[in-house]
């Protein structure tokens, strides 16, 4: 049997000590042994993107992650957006947008955006459908997941623009 | 596009209803404090796995589960003798149909690749895999069939010995003496065979179940990521022998379900009885390998037609050998009679039509079972029905919009009796062609297509026309002859004694908002806010009975419940704030919050404060009026249709047959539309489910029945970059059959797109005689088509 | 889809992951991004026993411009090549960071590593068909010390190269920038792996064409040079005529595979259009 490796990981700033198998994903780490059960398992082959956490600022998908991989990482998880009552600024503009319907998707489209927002501020529409094309939605056919990510992007631009 | 907002709308200002309200659904979505099953971790949780067949036909020699058991981490592993349990016998009321069982675990022979054989239960799925692996099936392999074609030769083996020719339903669905020689006299038969290949609904959150046994109160609890949890109790209690109402289902938060989740799978009642029988909780997530393999797909059908037209282009007459791949067993409860029985009847769509005859089959296949997925058969026959009427259009020399516009029902005729019994509510079929014509200019499109062609361009343009048939209530799921009947729904209307209302529904919201929009319409009857209404659904300790959400039913249905409850709750308020303001009831209304004498509004009661009164001064009431504020009502319509048109423009690249849509517009009529965000929101989402199965989704099996596609890199579900803008345009035909006049709409943007894109693509490639009769359409079939016409454009001099 | 077990070791240096894999026996594998290896483990089509993780080895993560070469560290990701600013590096050699945008999706580029891309050796990856086309040298370390490479001589079936078992790749290197080069891709999907993908490079002179380069992946089980079609174009006037020539000839001599994507007809079909696009291209580009 495979020994447990001690792996310390800070998630959304705060510190995380597991023991864990060497083939344990680093999602099911943070979903079941931390309790961040916001970050959703969707395929784990690496391709639907629900699983999106940011890993020392990059987005990266947890599933193709072994949590022991992500020894002394600073992970960034939906939770660490917001919460109910004081929703982030994409989080708002997603929510006005109808970006979402299930909602199994949106924390990896969330992350996903969060990252791609901040590398690219004035972002083309094309270039908002190529980084979105990142990951499957099943419900809204994407269409209002552009139309939140372009806002996102207009009211960072210009604020007085923003809902 | 309808943004949303917190104000509501109408000439009196007054209305929720009919407004983008924002959903409330949405603050737990967004920031991980939702809860689906898979979040749901009791302590002392086993995890299951199953080991499964790499077989699609064989007879199973015998299961050795020792070194499995030995495993790191397995606690215990069950095969089918172990447990004694029966399957799942979904029945039809019907001499064709032919009744078989799905075993829980396979006995003694396993009928496609991939299902289950043992299961495995460990303190991780990790180990619980290893367990699987470990588990020593001794098969014998056997003959299979693949597809319609062979299953339904001569000789072909039996998948299941029981039903001849492997037809698990033949049904004479409508004849018509006079048929043929309609056809003879026709200008145009339109003589074709059309296909659409096999599908599965693939939401992102795959199917989940958590039991767990309470010990305390010697119930089974059960999660499930479900669309109907009232019909999971049932069947759980049934085939575990437990009473029912020691048997609670959850269904927290569900990521999609597209029809998948509104039947009853084997695995989750596996589940169910691992904990009770072991008294620990059990967790099972199906993994995606399993879930596009092993799960329940659908689409797969073969129509064979001939359609007559006059020289004028009048329909006048159709004969149908429909036919539907349903895999190796019947879903329950609906059944595999779901497609083939839906496709005949609803094959006419939004036409005029008398002469009409359908034989409608439902061959077994060694592949997974078929379940109702979104649109069930409504985006086959529409592609049927829509390619007969461009082809022939193309062979009348008539224009392909005002072929059907000679055609579709028009208002005058409603409601309109069709050819199989079907009755046809008030819509606007002609309106919505029109309008999607207008909008995609279709008056110049031939000038603008002859311009690219050119310049070796391949554009083209394409409709579709369809009715949606929603709301189903009982007498509409009755002649089905289902043994188990859906139909109504019920609603539980509370306000408390602080004057916040609860209402609790037996639907089940799976991302179409209901939190939000049952809350408008409550909110409508009670003069309230939506935020002062909370609506519950998907707790069976919970909620009243009812039949979930699948079919398009819930606003029309459930709101119907809702508002009708509402008005009952609406009147008693009204009768005790009368009553406390010393005026007849029909002297008040409710608004703002508040009772008010009519024409003075100065003279008014709190709602919060009749409340207050209904509970804690009883002794305040008005003679003969009971305590409390509840009330339950039900509702169940005879069924009303939604209509739309989709219209597409795209273009071919004649290198590599790859198709692009340029334009993709839908004018939809869903009647009295309570929340527009939420509506567009469902077309969206539908017409890219539509688009993914015109040009790339595919579940493909090799003639062994393996399966080919069974990963997200070969099963193509879209990306952002693969579907374009939709445009959207609202008629609103309102229904009588609806309490709200809202009629349901959730599949009709997965009915239109094949069609419409199938349409789109013939168009830019008429000139070189290639018609559309497949999909989805693979770019290479599109290239060599190209490639074989001898007035195909060379490939020199191209971009 | 959970992975079979297996040992987890991090190497802080290549000596250290040498002496790991050493160790660990041939079943054991290195892990750098693990964008291809962990979806084949999730499936348990790849079981190692153990993995050699040498992600964190910092001195093989980079892009150096050494005169007219490019030296690409094993553990460049992707996006760094990709997002690349650093004045004069990729000066003619811009067909790289356009490459990158048909690998997967953007958070694929973040983990996934060059060397990672040459050592699995799909034959359907960019960056193995362009250190094909462009002539480049991959560099090869074992205990031993470190070997060079050519990539017509490494890639030598699915999944296989000419990488020991007990090898890493540590860089890769191409001796002269490619200003006039195009890469042109079909795929079912954006982010898809290619059904066919093209890439070529030309030396334009006094308006006729000096010399070509053009190279293919998804054709076969390695990337392939069309030499026919690269000897045809020399001399010869560039334009719509030549193209067409040189893409029929690149695709005449294939023998693709055929899977539910595309048949190996259709495989020659694309070749032959994209052969005869990414040409057009090429004369336009600049850098």
């Amino acid at each position: 049997m495979t020994e447990r490796h001690r792996v310390t990981l800070t998630v959304n700033g705060t510190e995380h000590v597991v023991q864990v198998e060497p083939r344990r994903t680093l999602v099911d780490v943070l979903r079941h042994d931390l309790g961040y059960t916001g970050t959703h398992v969707g395929c784990e082959q690496g391709v639907c993107g629900s699983c999106t956490v940011l890993l020392d600022g990059e987005p990266v998908r947890s599933c193709l992650l072994f949590g022991v991989q992500a020894e002394a990482a600073d992970v960034r998880t939906v939770e660490g957006l917001g919460d109910q009552e004081h929703l982030s600024p994409l989080q708002e503009i997603f929510s006005s947008s109808h970006a979402l319907q299930c909602g199994f998707c949106t924390p990896g489209f969330l992350m996903l955006a969060t990252a791609f927002l901040r590398d690219h501020p004035s972002p083309s529409d094309d270039e908002i459908r190529e980084a979105m094309s990142s990951n499957l939605c099943r419900c809204t056919g994407y269409q209002n997941i552009l139309r939140a990510v372009r806002r996102a992007a207009d009211a960072v631009a210009d604020p007085s623009t923003e809902p | 596009m309808a943004d949303a907002t917190a104000q509501p709308s109408g000439p009196d200002g007054a209305r929720w209803s009919g407004t983008p309200v924002r959903r409330v659904e949405d603050p737990r979505l967004l920031t991980g404090a939702s809860r689906f099953v898979d979040d749901v971790a009791p302590a002392g949780l086993l995890h299951a796995a199953f080991a499964r067949s790499p077989f699609a036909s064989a007879r199973i020699a015998s299961v050795d589960a020792d070194v499995a058991r030995r495993a790191p981490g397995v606690v215990e592993v069950w095969d089918a003798a172990d447990l004694e349990l029966p399957g799942l016998r979904p029945i039809l009321e019907r001499e064709d149909f032919v009744v078989t069982e799905m075993p829980l675990l396979a006995r003694e022979v396993v009928r496609f690749a991939g299902e289950p054989v043992a299961m495995v239960l460990a303190g991780s799925r990790y180990a619980a895999e290893d367990g699987a692996e470990a588990v020593e099936v001794e098969f014998v392999p056997g003959e299979g069939v693949s597809s319609i074609e062979e299953a339904t030769a001569d000789g072909a083996p039996l998948v299941h010995g029981s039903a001849r020719g492997n037809l698990l339903l033949d049904a004479a669905m409508v004849d018509d003496a006079e048929l043929d020689a309609h056809l003879d006299a026709a200008a145009v038969v339109v003589d074709a065979t059309f296909s659409s290949g096999r599908l599965t609904a693939a939401p992102i959150e795959t199917r989940a179940c958590v039991a767990e046994w309470d010990a305390r109160e010697r119930r089974l609890i059960v999660h499930i990521s479900h669309q109907i949890p009232h019909l999971v109790r049932t069947t759980i209690a049934d085939l575990l022998g437990l009473p029912e109402h020691r048997v609670r289902v959850i269904a927290p938060d569900v990521g999609g379900g597209f029809g998948l989740k509104c039947v009853v799978g084997r695995e989750e009642v596996l589940v169910a009885a691992a904990a009770a029988r072991l008294q620990r909780p059990v967790k099972w997530i199906e993994d995606r390998l399993e879930n596009l393999t092993a799960s329940f797909h659908g689409h797969e059908q073969r129509h064979a037609v001939r359609v007559g037209f006059g020289a004028d282009g009048t329909l006048l007459g159709l004969d149908a050998d429909l036919a539907c791949d349903v895999g190796a067993y019947s879903c329950y409860p609906f059944t595999c009679g779901v497609e083939p029985l839906m496709a005949a009847t609803e094959l006419p769509g939004p036409y005029r039509l008398t002469r009409y005859r359908a034989r409608a089959r439902a061959v077994a296949t060694n592949k997974p079972p078929i379940a109702p997925y979104r649109g069930v058969s409504r985006p086959q026959i529409t592609f049927v029905i829509e390619r007969a009427m461009d082809i022939a259009a193309r062979r009348l020399g008539l224009d392909s919009v005002e072929l059907r516009m000679r055609n579709l029902i028009g208002p005058d005729e409603f409601p309109y009796r069709s050819a199989s019994g079907l009755l046809y509510d008030e819509g606007s079929y002609r309106a919505s062609l029109e309008r999607c014509a207008a909008e995609l200019d279709h008056a110049t499109w031939s000038v603008r297509q002859a311009g690219a062609r050119a310049e070796g361009r391949l554009i083209g343009q394409g409709f579709s026309c369809f009715s949606e048939r929603t709301a189903y209530g009982t007498p509409a799921f009755a002649s089905r002859k289902m043994a188990v009947t859906p139909g109504f729904e019920s609603a539980h209307v509370r306000m408390d004694a602080s004057g916040g209302v609860t209402v609790a529904v037996g639907t089940l919201s799976h991302g179409q908002g209901h939190e939000t929009t049952f809350a408008q319409i409550a909110a409508d009857e009670l003069g309230l806010r939506p935020q002062d209404v909370r609506v519950v659904e998907g707790d069976t300790d919970v909620t009243p009975f009812g039949w979930g959400t699948f079919a398009s039913r819930s606003i029309a249905i459930g709101g119907g419940a809702v508002k009708r409850a509402g008005e009952l709750l609406a009147e008693r308020l009204a009768r005790i704030g009368a009553h406390l303001l010393e005026v007849a009831p029909h002297d008040v209304e409710l608004a703002d919050g508040s009772i008010s004498v009519r024409g003075a509004p100065g003279r008014s009661v709190a709602i919060a404060e009749v409340a207050r009164v209904a509970h804690h001064a009883a002794h305040r009431l008005p003679a003969g009026t009971e305590p409390g504020l509840e009330v339950r009502s039900t509702f169940d319509p005879p069924g009303t249709f939604s209509n739309a048109t989709h219209g597409a423009e795209v273009e071919v690249d004649p290198a590599t047959g790859a198709v692009a849509i340029r334009r993709y517009v839908v004018v939809e009529d869903c009647g009295f539309v309570i929340n527009p965000m939420i509506v567009e929101g469902q077309v969206h989402g539908g017409v890219a489910q539509g688009i993914a199965a015109a040009l790339y989704e595919r579940l493909a099996y090799d003639e062994q029945a393996q399966p080919l596609s069974g990963t997200f890199a070969d099963f193509l579900v879209p990306t952002a970059a693969e579907i374009p803008r939709i445009e959207i345009h609202h008629l609103e035909t309102p229904s009588e059959h609806s309490a709200t006049g809202a009629k349901g709409m959730g599949e009709g943007g997965m009915i239109g797109a094949p069609a419409a894109i199938a349409n789109a693509v013939s168009d830019a490639l008429a000139h070189l005689g290639v018609e559309i009769v497949e999909v989805p359409i693979a770019p290479e079939r599109l290239l060599g088509a190209i490639r074989e016409h001898p007035a195909s454009v060379s490939v020199g001099g191209l971009p | 889809m959970k992975p079979a077990s297996f040992a987890y070791h991090r190497a802080a240096s290549v000596g250290e992951a040498l002496e790991l894999l050493a160790r660990e026996g041939e079943d054991a594998k290195v892990i750098a991004g693990g964008q291809s290896l962990v979806p084949l483990m999730a499936f348990r089509l790849a079981r190692p026993s153990a993995l050699i993780d040498i992600n964190r080895i910092a001195e093989l993560r980079y892009v150096r411009r050494d005169g007219d070469a490019l030296q690409i560290g094993a553990l460049a990701t992707h996006r760094d090549i990709e997002t690349n600013a650093e004045p004069g590096v990729l000066d003619g050699y811009s067909i790289l960071p356009r490459a990158a945008r048909f690998i997967g999706h953007y958070p694929i580029r973040t983990r996934g590593t060059f060397g990672g891309s040459i050592a699995h050796a799909d034959p359907t990856s960019e960056w193995c068909m362009l250190a094909l086309l462009l002539d480049a040298e991959i560099v090869a370390t074992g205990e031993q010390g470190s070997r060079t490479v050519a990539a017509s001589d490494f890639f030598r079936g699915v999944f296989t190269t000419a990488l020991d078992v007990d090898e890493v790749v540590t860089e890769v290197r191409f001796p002269a920038p490619a200003p006039r080069s195009a890469i042109r891709e079909f795929a079912r999907r954006q982010g898809d792996f290619a059904v066919v993908a093209v890439a070529t490079a030309l030396e334009v002179e006094d308006g006729g064409v000096r010399s070509a380069r053009i190279a293919l992946a998804g054709v076969s089980d390695a990337p392939v040079r069309a030499t026919e079609a690269e000897a045809m174009l020399a001399g010869a006037t560039p334009g719509e005529v030549a193209f067409d020539e040189a893409g029929r000839a690149a695709a005449a001599g294939l023998r693709p595979p055929s899977d539910i994507h595309g048949s190996s007809d259709y495989r020659k079909e694309l070749a032959a259009a994209l052969v005869r696009r990414a040409l057009g291209d090429a004369v336009r580009a600049d850098g």
